[in-house]
C-alpha cells in the first residue's frame, strides 16, 4: 500500500492505477477529498472580513481556469497563448444569458456558469479544429494567432462585447430559491466553491479515463499514439473542447462575481497569466495549478496594492522559478514530502532556515533598489524621501543606496553559501532514500 | 483468422518512391503469405526503413500499391493503417517516456479493445485492458518493472518494451525495425527467443543487420539493394545465391555466421 498522498499528489505519470486495487474504499483519498472539500466550505468563516471574501471568490475561479489550462499544458503538451479566449468568451456569453434572466428567462442565475462553459465548449468545436490540427510550436503559434483575432473582434462588435466599457448586469435575478439572491459575496462564494468543487473532481476523473491517458500518451509521442491505432488530432480536439468546458465555467462565475465583463478577459495578457501561474503553480502535477490559482489572487489582489513595481517581482520570481525549479511550487513541495516520507527532512531544517534569512536579507536589498527607482521615476513630485516597510529611505542619499546594496550584497554572498550546503545535503538525504528503497526492493 | 482469408497477409505491386529527384524504392514487388516471417536485409541505405514507413503510412509512396490482407492501405493515416491489422516498431526506440511501463501498455491496448475516445468510464474499471495490459507485461517479462517510468528503464528494457507496445493491439502483420539494434550479444539472443514466442503464429518482417537475427528468426529472406528487390527466398537459397553473395553479403559464403539456434 503506498502512501495515502501518491493518490492525489502522484505525478500524472506514475499514478498507481493498478488493474487490482480496491477502489471504493480508498482511506487516503477520501482524506484529501474530504479535506478540499471542508477547506471550501470553511475558509470563509476563518477569514470573515470582506476583502477574504472577495480574494477567496476569486480563487475558486482562478483555480478552475488554472486546472482546466493545465490539461491542456500539463497532460496534453499543449502550450496556449490564448486560454483567455475559451474563459473570455465564456464570461461574455454567460453575462449576455444572465441579462436575459433579467429580461426573465426562466433560467436560474446558479446555473448561467454552466451555460457559458457549454457556449465555451462550442466556441471549441469551432476555433479547436483549427488549432488543434497541429502539435507543440505550430499550436502556440495558432492559439496566439487565435487570440489576437478574438481579441481584434471583440473590439470591431461592441454589440456583443460591450466596447470599450464592456457589458455589466446584476446577479440579482430570476427565481430564488429558499431565498437565495446571490447578491451577499458569501452566497456567491458558496456557488463559486461547489462548482470549484465538482470541476476540480470532474477534471481529476478525466486524468483517470481512457482519453485522459491517451492525451499524456500524446504529449510524450504522438507519433506512437498514432501507431498504436489513435488519431492524436482527435485526443487533443477533444481534450481542446473539454478544456475550454471548464474555462467558460470559471469565466461564467468571474461574470457573476464582478457583474461586469470587458474585453479585456479575452485579451492575451489574460492568457499570459494563466499560463505564468499554472507554471508556477506546478504543471507536472494535477493539484499544482490550485496553488496556481490561489498564488495568481494574491499577486493580482495583494501584491499589486503593496507595491507599483509587483509586475517587476513576478517577473523575477518566475524567472527564477523556469531556472531553478521547473516543477513549480508542487514539485518542490512534493520532493519534501517525499523527504519527510522517508524521516530526512529534520535534517535539512537549518539549512532551509539559512536559506529563508539570506533570501530574506537579499530581497530586503533588492526590493529597496527597486522601490527607490519606482518611487524616483513615478513619484517625483513628493521629493526623494520615501517610506519603505517602516523605514524610511532618501532615494537620493548614499546611505540608502549603500545601504540597500550592502544588504543586497551580503544577503547573495551567504545565500549562495547555504545554498551549497544544502545541495550537499539535499543530495546526502536523497541518495540515502535510493538506498532505503533499494533495502526495501530486496526485503 | 488469417486463415479465412485467402489473401497475402501483406503484398507490394511495383512499389516506388522518390525524394526530390532521388529514387530511393525503385518498384519493389512482394508478397508475404500470412504467418510467413520475412527477414528483409540489404546494405545501409538500400532502403529498408523507407519501405517500413511506406508500408505504416508515414510516408506515402510516389506510385505502387501496398495491399494489406487485400485492402489497399495507399493514401491512409498511420492509425487507419494500425486499425486494420499492421503495427510496427521503430529503429530508434519510440515509447511514451514519461508513462511507466503498465500504462505504456494499457494505451496500447484501448483502441483494440474498442474504448477509442472514451472519457465517461474509468481506466481502473476496465478489466478487458487491465488483464490484457497485465498478461503483455509478464509476457515480455517486464511486470517486476511495472510502475516503473519508461524512460527510467534500461535500454533493453526500453526495446522489450517497445516490442510489447507494438504487439499489444493484437495485430496480425508485424513490422520490426531492427529490434536488436544496440543490444550486447546475450541480450540479443534472449531476445530473438522473446520476439520469437510473442509473435507466434503473426506475419512478421524483420529489417535487421545483425545476420544471426536475420537468419535465426526469419523463414524467408527479402533482400533489398538501391531499393530493388534482389532476391526473396528461404535463407538457404538467399545465402546460394551469387548475387546476393556479391551485393551485399560478400564472399566467400563463409562469412556469414551460421544460423543461430534460437
Amino acid at each position: 500500500m503506498p502512501p495515502f498522498w501518491t493518490t492525489f499528489f502522484s505525478r500524472f505519470e506514475t499514478r498507481r492505477a493498478g488493474a487490482y486495487m480496491v477502489h471504493p474504499v480508498d482511506l487516503g483519498r477520501l482524506i484529501i477529498w474530504g479535506s478540499y472539500a471542508l477547506i471550501l466550505l470553511l475558509a470563509p468563516l476563518v477569514f470573515t472580513s470582506s476583502l477574504s471574501q472577495t480574494l477567496l471568490s476569486q480563487m475558486g475561479i482562478a483555480i478552475i481556469v488554472c486546472l482546466s489550462y493545465n490539461m491542456l499544458l500539463g497532460q496534453g503538451g499543449m502550450l496556449s497563448f490564448g486560454h483567455a479566449v475559451y474563459s473570455g468568451m465564456g464570461a461574455f456569453l454567460a453575462m449576455h444569458t444572465l441579462n436575459l434572466v433579467s429580461d426573465g428567462w426562466p433560467l436560474p442565475v446558479s446555473l448561467t456558469p454552466l451555460v457559458g462553459g457549454l457556449c465555451s465548449a462550442l466556441v471549441a468545436v469551432v476555433l479547436g479544429w483549427v488549432t488543434t490540427k497541429k502539435a507543440a510550436t505550430p499550436f502556440a503559434m495558432i492559439t496566439l494567432g487565435v487570440g489576437e483575432l478574438v481579441w481584434a473582434m471583440a473590439l470591431m462588435f461592441p454589440e456583443f462585447f460591450g466596447g470599450e466599457g464592456g457589458i455589466s448586469g446584476n446577479r440579482v435575478a430570476g427565481s430564488k430559491p429558499f431565498g437565495i439572491t446571490f447578491g451577499p459575496q458569501i452566497q456567491l462564494y458558496y456557488l463559486i466553491a461547489t462548482y470549484t468543487f465538482v470541476s476540480t473532481a470532474l477534471m481529476y476523473a478525466f486524468t483517470r479515463t481512457p482519453l485522459g491517458r491517451m492525451l499524456n500518451a500524446v504529449r510524450d509521442n504522438p507519433e506512437r499514439v498514432a501507431f498504436v491505432g489513435y488519431n492524436p488530432q482527435v485526443v487533443r480536439y477533444i481534450s481542446f473542447i473539454i478544456a475550454a468546458f471548464f474555462a467558460g465555467i470559471s469565466g461564467g462565475l468571474a461574470a457573476l462575481n464582478f457583474e461586469i465583463v470587458t474585453s479585456e478577459v479575452v485579451s492575451g495578457y489574460r492568457s499570459g497569466a494563466y499560463l505564468l501561474f499554472t507554471f508556477l503553480g506546478g504543471a507536472t502535477f494535477f493539484f499544482g495549478p490550485i496553488l496556481g490559482g490561489i498564488l495568481m489572487v494574491l499577486a493580482f489582489v495583494l501584491l499589486s496594492e503593496f507595491t507599483k513595481a509587483w509586475l517587476l517581482y513576478l517577473g523575477l520570481v518566475f524567472l527564477f522559478m523556469v531556472m531553478y525549479a521547473p516543477g513549480g511550487v508542487a514539485a518542490l513541495l512534493m520532493m519534501n514530502v517525499r523527504l519527510a516520507a522517508f524521516g530526512h527532512l529534520r535534517r535539512l531544517w537549518t539549512c532551509y532556515l539559512g536559506l529563508a534569512g539570506t533570501a530574506l536579507v537579499a530581497l530586503v536589498g533588492a526590493a529597496a533598489m527597486v522601490e527607490m527607482v519606482y518611487h524616483l521615476q513615478l513619484n517625483k513630485a513628493m521629493g526623494p524621501e520615501m517610506n519603505f516597510m517602516g523605514a524610511t529611505l532618501n532615494a537620493h542619499g548614499t546611505s540608502s543606496w549603500f545601504g540597500a546594496i550592502y544588504a543586497t550584497a551580503t544577503g547573495v554572498a551567504l545565500f549562495e553559501l547555504c545554498r551549497r550546503e544544502f545541495v550537499r545535503q539535499w543530495g546526502q538525504a536523497n541518495e540515502d532514500i535510493e538506498q532505503e528503497i533499494k533495502r526495501r526492493e530486496t526485503a | 483468422m488469417t486463415h479465412a482469408n485467402p489473401n497475402p497477409a501483406l503484398e507490394l505491386r511495383d512499389l516506388r518512391k522518390t525524394f526530390g529527384k532521388t529514387p530511393i524504392i525503385r518498384g519493389i514487388s512482394l508478397t508475404v503469405q500470412a504467418g510467413e516471417r520475412v527477414g528483409i536485409i540489404g546494405p545501409n541505405g538500400a532502403g529498408k526503413s523507407t519501405l517500413f514507413h511506406l508500408i505504416s503510412g508515414r510516408i506515402e509512396p510516389t506510385s505502387g500499391q501496398i495491399l494489406l490482407n487485400g485492402q489497399n492501405v495507399v493514401g491512409k493515416q498511420p492509425f487507419e493503417i494500425n486499425r486494420m491489422g499492421l503495427s510496427r516498431s521503430f529503429q530508434i526506440t519510440n515509447i511514451f517516456p514519461k508513462l511507466s511501463v503498465f500504462e505504456n501498455l494499457r494505451c496500447s491496448v484501448l483502441w483494440s479493445l474498442g474504448y477509442k475516445y472514451t472519457f465517461f468510464k474509468f481506466l481502473m474499471d476496465l478489466d478487458d485492458v487491465n488483464d490484457r495490459a497485465q498478461e503483455l507485461m509478464e509476457s515480455i517479462h517486464l511486470d517486476k518493472k511495472r510502475d516503473v517510468l519508461a524512460m527510467n528503464l534500461t535500454y533493453a528494457e526500453q526495446r522489450t518494451l517497445e516490442i510489447g507496445i507494438t504487439i499489444a493491439g493484437g495485430a496480425s502483420v508485424i513490422l520490426l525495425d531492427e529490434p536488436t539494434a544496440g543490444m550486447s550479444k546475450l541480450e540479443t539472443r534472449h531476445f530473438i527467443k522473446l520476439i520469437r514466442d510473442v509473435t507466434e503464429g503473426k506475419t512478421l518482417l524483420t529489417v535487421e543487420h545483425d545476420m544471426d537475427v536475420v537468419f535465426g528468426l526469419a523463414d524467408k529472406i527479402a533482400v533489398v539493394v538501391y531499393g530493388e528487390l534482389l532476391a526473396f527466398d528461404t535463407p538457404e537459397a538467399v545465402r546460394a545465391d551469387p548475387r546476393v553473395q556479391e551485393a551485399y553479403l560478400g564472399s566467400p559464403v563463409a562469412a556469414v555466421t551460421a544460423p543461430e539456434a534460437a
